[in-house]
């Protein structure tokens, strides 16, 4: 099991370590580079790289936003399986629906509760 | 206005004179910031899995819910953003990140109103992220589908 | 007319419109910086009570200039101009600032070049005789400026070291027609617009010292003035990055600029703030001159000053739209007479 957490902190820790690359080396803004990022997770999915992948390096895997988008890209072909051309339509966004979701409404709570401070 | 090659010389001394990032040292807090938000994830979806018994994808959930809440908390106290100042991509792909960017244009558009500030400015920087993933996912699964019908 | 034109580019003031008094609120970080001692006002909180930071942006412009005014004994009424601007989309900390004021007002955009666009028109409309007082002031606030060009200010974000902190400050100078005062504004020059292809936003120094070298040529070919004439030349916001690029396309030029060269933006942090490559912002050469510069003229330290403030004249719509970034930089005069 303590070999799940060290494959979770390598692999996690070198995907965030391309990133940095990105921004330090391209001129790609962090936005582009998201963007880059849950697209190539779906793109690996689909060429079913991604699912083995995320077994092997778990949270390492699914943590960063390639992983966001192997939800996606899971979600709709799984749901392509299931339902047809609906369920490839539906299911990426139902699979990822939990952590959107999550991230909206704890977002508004946030904005209701806190107030940003200048930056230091 | 100016001649191509008056702006590539001007290029060039730009490129001397420009400070340069210090690259070993910032690639290496990406490494360790972003490695323990993952390794934190992994211990999350540990307890999801012995301690409440969730199946492994509800266990996923659970785990991206709480690093999600954790970021939204540190969001609102005014520390993601020194976290984010000293690891860099370290702290922006992981999914707190993401979370990161949809709390802080919330909380930042507030006085311009709840509907037409918060609301209307929550996707600012995140939204590219859902228009890609969401369209790149249905046209995974759309290919996957017509894939399946011409019998492979 | 022809008289007061001289060269392409500039003019001199033969009446000599005098500073009557200047005034200069900092923000916290500005406070702790090497200038300090010399602001009249350093707010410890930078939204001054105000509900939102737009809203302290105008108040601290406003207040600016009613203190200026109060150090010259000088009533609203009394003064005929109001020149000023600002960042902000519409100008509105200039002109909501001077919604209070009871002072006709003239809206100026020049980017963080508006210190000396405000100065000169002010100078040129007294020379004129179109007023016998005018008030040039103009402001910046970090945290408006980040929200109106880059991001929300709890994004964790990483920005490259070329990049500069805008200043939170206003400054306000009050000129008379009447030369019983030590300070004068003697000519002044007005920039062109000059573009060297820059499109980094990150590196505003970069894309603004071209026009700076550019117009203190035009001042020195203008005036028929060598270098040496001045004790000090001085530019707005071009930090570490365009003060270094500054002195590298005079120096092709022919012109050595020595130690009488200096830029606010350099001057106005100290490298262990930690804030990348200087300031910038409107309130970034306002504060300097109507704090630092200003007080050195009044003790006869400087007697011979250029100022130069240095604006980026972009919007994240031109930015986006992969434009590169024009620059521009006004040349004014001041002598102790």
């Amino acid at each position: 099991m303590l070999l799940m957490y060290v494959k979770a902190f390598v692999i996690g820790g070198l995907i965030c370590t391309a990133g940095q690359l990105l921004l330090l080396y391209t001129r790609l803004t962090s936005a582009r580079i998201l963007v880059l990022f849950v697209t190539l997770g779906v793109a690996l999915t689909f060429f079913g790289v991604y699912e083995p992948f995320a077994s092997f390096a778990g949270a390492g895997a699914t943590v960063p936003l390639t992983g966001f988008g192997y939800l996606l890209g899971k979600g709709a072909i799984d749901g392509a399986r299931e339902k047809g051309f609906l369920g490839a339509l539906s299911g990426g966004t139902a699979a990822a629906a939990g952590g959107i979701a999550a991230a909206i409404a704890l977002g508004y709570l946030a904005a209701v509760l806190f107030t940003p401070k200048t930056k230091e | 206005m100016n001649g191509s090659k008056q702006k590539s010389a001007y290029d060039r001394m730009v490129k001397r004179v420009s400070p340069k990032s210090e690259k070993p040292k910032s690639l290496c807090k990406a490494f360790f910031v972003g490695g323990l938000i993952c390794a934190i994830g992994q211990g999350l979806k540990d307890i999801g899995v012995y301690a409440l018994g969730l199946d492994l994808e509800d266990a996923s959930l659970f785990c991206s819910f709480c690093l999600i809440f954790l970021s939204a908390l540190l969001t609102g106290l005014g520390v993601y953003d020194k976290i984010g100042k000293f690891a860099g991509a370290g702290s922006i792909v992981p999914i707190t990140g993401f979370a990161n960017s949809i709390v802080s244009p919330a909380m930042e558009f507030k006085r311009e109103g709840f509907v037409t500030g918060v609301g209307a400015k929550m996707f600012q920087v995140a939204g590219p992220v859902l228009v890609y993933g969401i369209t790149s996912s249905v046209l995974a699964g759309v290919l996957a589908h017509i894939l399946s019908l011409l019998g492979r | 007319m022809q008289a007061k034109r001289m060269g392409r580019q500039s003019c001199r003031l033969p009446s000599r419109p005098r500073v009557q008094a200047f005034a200069s609120t900092a923000g916290k970080k500005e406070g702790e910086g090497p200038l300090r001692e010399t602001f009249d006002v350093v707010v410890k909180d930078d939204t001054l009570g105000e509900k939102s930071w737009e809203k302290a942006e105008k108040r601290m412009l406003a207040d600016t200039v009613t203190l200026c005014l109060n150090k010259a004994g000088v009533r609203e009424e009394d003064v005929d101009l109001f020149l000023g601007g600002d960042l902000l989309n519409q100008i509105v900390s200039a002109s909501f600032a001077a919604r209070g004021l009871q002072i006709p007002f003239l809206g100026l955009y020049g980017a963080c070049s508006t210190m000396a666009e405000s100065l000169l028109l002010g100078a040129a409309l007294l020379d004129g005789g179109f007023g016998s007082r005018a008030v040039c002031a103009t402001c910046s606030h970090f945290s408006t400026a980040e929200r109106q060009y880059r991001f929300p200010l709890e994004l964790g974000n990483q920005r490259p070291p070329s990049a500069q902190w805008t200043v939170t400050g206003a400054g306000a100078t009050l000129l008379t027609a009447k030369p019983d005062f030590p300070i004068a504004v003697e000519s002044f020059t007005v920039g062109r617009v000059v573009d060297f292809g820059q499109t980094d936003e990150n590196n505003m120094g970069a894309a603004m010292a071209p026009a700076a070298a550019d117009t203190l040529l035009a001042h020195l070919k203008d005036s028929g003035r060598p270098l040496e004439y001045y004790d000090r030349i001085v530019t707005g916001d071009l930090g570490q990055v365009g003060y270094a690029l500054m002195r590298e396309l005079c120096e092709k030029e022919g012109l050595a600029l020595g130690d009488r060269y200096t830029d606010c933006g350099c001057d106005i942090f100290s490298p262990e703030q930690g804030l990348l490559a200087g300031g910038s912002g409107c309130g970034c050469s306002a504060v300097t001159l109507n704090g630092h510069l200003l007080r050195m003229m009044e003790k006869g330290q400087i007697r011979r000053l250029l100022f130069m403030a240095t604006g980026a004249l972009l919007s994240p719509t031109t930015t986006l739209q992969g434009e590169s970034i024009p620059g521009i930089a006004h040349a004014v005069s001041l002598e102790v007479v």
